[in-house]
């Protein structure tokens, strides 16, 4: 467990997540927050209830009349689940929550981290197009490039912490930010910082050269 | 549709799903259904039927669970998205599913529909968007084998008081609620202020984390 988390997810996003509608990218950093954060975990169980609430209530839909016939048969060829023995995979020493790591394909050191000036390195995580996902290296004291967002960005931070015009963002906090917000985020002394951000728009630069390097470095 | 492009996964789901092209699958409110008036509407009831599908591959309990809830997923289904042909098919899988996982659901921390439909949400992001589902870090504890019958309880009530309070909503409300669960409402059109009336649920699911962390440590 980080510290004490102070920075946690918005309702709308716990309920985007919930209903299953959320771009695969957003749903990356809701898991990885809810994977570090009980807050948000039982908030989130809350949303998961409002759904089985909306099925329960729901209309209904005619089956067809050997539905259930299919469903039986389908069951006695697969046969049940053995409870898992295997203990469950916990993170340790990790620094990646799970849900990262499954993404990475391991922890840090199995990230393949690129340049993109200034000391900082990120990594693009593959998920569907409708928003991008990319980790972040910013070493200690270093700056991200100033910008502001086009659409909704979030950063959760998984190491060290950076401050921006807004807040302080430790480790298992994550930031929501919306066009309304320009910042540029400042890695704190002492620890590396390492987050994963995503967006579902392109985030812009308000100085020249990251907008002209923007399309070369997909962020 | 975007259904409609969508392959099936093997030749069988073909046969399975020729067959059905011929019937009509309309939504119709529950009061016509016939097969919802036999379920148990008690939620301690579900819960005991989820039980002996666990403990006794009890085929009579998987019935009734299916006729209450098969065609309320379908409908779930169908209103996310899901021609009728591949909402039965889904739904029949989700039914599936849940006689294989009945050792995973937890009575103290969900009720039967809501684990329901966390399977339902699952298969739709699965099949309707083809993407992968990030799902968050397991505890480090199962469900417990024999949780609190008092904290089963509890649970089980909150969600019943949720369900109520949900219904008694004022309709424009209740819609936006349920735009947003079929996905008809993205993330930022979701308000921030959802006005739900979400309860003591949260409080009761942080209690029992917490009592678990502890006892874990």
């Amino acid at each position: 467990m980080p510290q004490e988390i102070k920075h946690h997810l918005t309702d709308a996003l716990l309920m985007g997540y919930s209903a299953g509608t959320l771009p695969e990218a957003f749903n990356l950093v809701v898991a990885s927050h809810v994977s570090l954060c009980d807050e948000c975990r039982a908030r989130l169980a809350e949303f998961d209830a409002v759904g089985g609430e909306i099925v329960a209530m729901s209309e209904t839909a005619e089956m067809s009349a050997d539905s259930l016939a299919l469903t039986l048969a389908a069951i006695s060829d697969a046969p049940a689940e053995e409870e898992q023995a295997a203990a469950p995979e916990t993170t340790g020493t990790a620094v990646l929550p799970r849900p990262i790591r499954e993404y990475v394909g391991g922890d840090v050191e199995a990230v393949k981290w690129r340049k993109i000036g200034g000391g900082v390195r990120q990594a693009i995580l593959r998920t569907s197009k409708n928003a991008t996902a990319r980790l972040l290296y910013i070493p200690a004291g270093c700056a991200v490039p100033d910008h502001g967002h086009a659409g909704t960005e979030l950063t959760l931070v998984l190491q060290g912490a950076f401050r921006d015009e807004t807040d302080r963002f430790g480790a298992g906090d994550v930031e929501v930010a919306n066009e309304d917000l320009d910042h540029q985020p400042v890695a704190e002394d002492g620890e590396d910082c390492i987050c994963l951000a995503a967006t579902d728009a392109p985030l812009k630069f308000n100085a020249m050269i990251p907008k002209l390097a923007q399309p070369f470095l997909r962020i | 549709m975007l259904t409609e492009a969508i392959p099936l996964a093997n030749a069988d789901a073909d046969r399975r799903v020729a067959q059905y092209a011929g019937a009509k699958a309309p939504l119709s409110n529950g009061a016509k259904a016939k097969v919802t008036q036999s379920g148990p509407k008690d939620r301690m009831a579900w819960v005991s039927h989820v039980e002996a599908i666990r403990d006794r591959k009890d085929q009579a309990a998987f019935a009734e669970l299916f006729g209450y809830f098969a065609p309320r997923v379908k409908a779930f289904l169908m209103k996310s998205g899901a021609s009728p042909d591949l909402a039965e098919e889904c739904t029949q899988e989700v039914m599936a599913t849940l006689w294989r996982k009945a050792h995973m659901f937890d009575p103290a921390k969900a009720s039967v529909s809501t684990w329901i439909f966390t399977v339902a949400r699952n298969r739709k992001i699965d099949i309707l968007r083809k993407e992968r589902r990030p799902e968050p870090e397991d505890l480090p504890w199962g469900p417990e084998a024999e949780p609190e019958q008092e904290e089963v309880m509890t649970l089980q009530q909150e969600s019943k008081k949720l369900g109520k309070a949900i219904a008694d909503l004022p309709d424009k409300q209740k819609d936006l609620i349920l735009k947003a669960y079929y996905g008809e409402l993205s993330h930022s059109e979701i308000a921030e202020q959802t006005g739900l009336p979400l309860g003591t649920i949260k409080s009761r699911i942080r209690l029992a984390l917490d009592r678990l962390r502890r006892q874990m440590k």
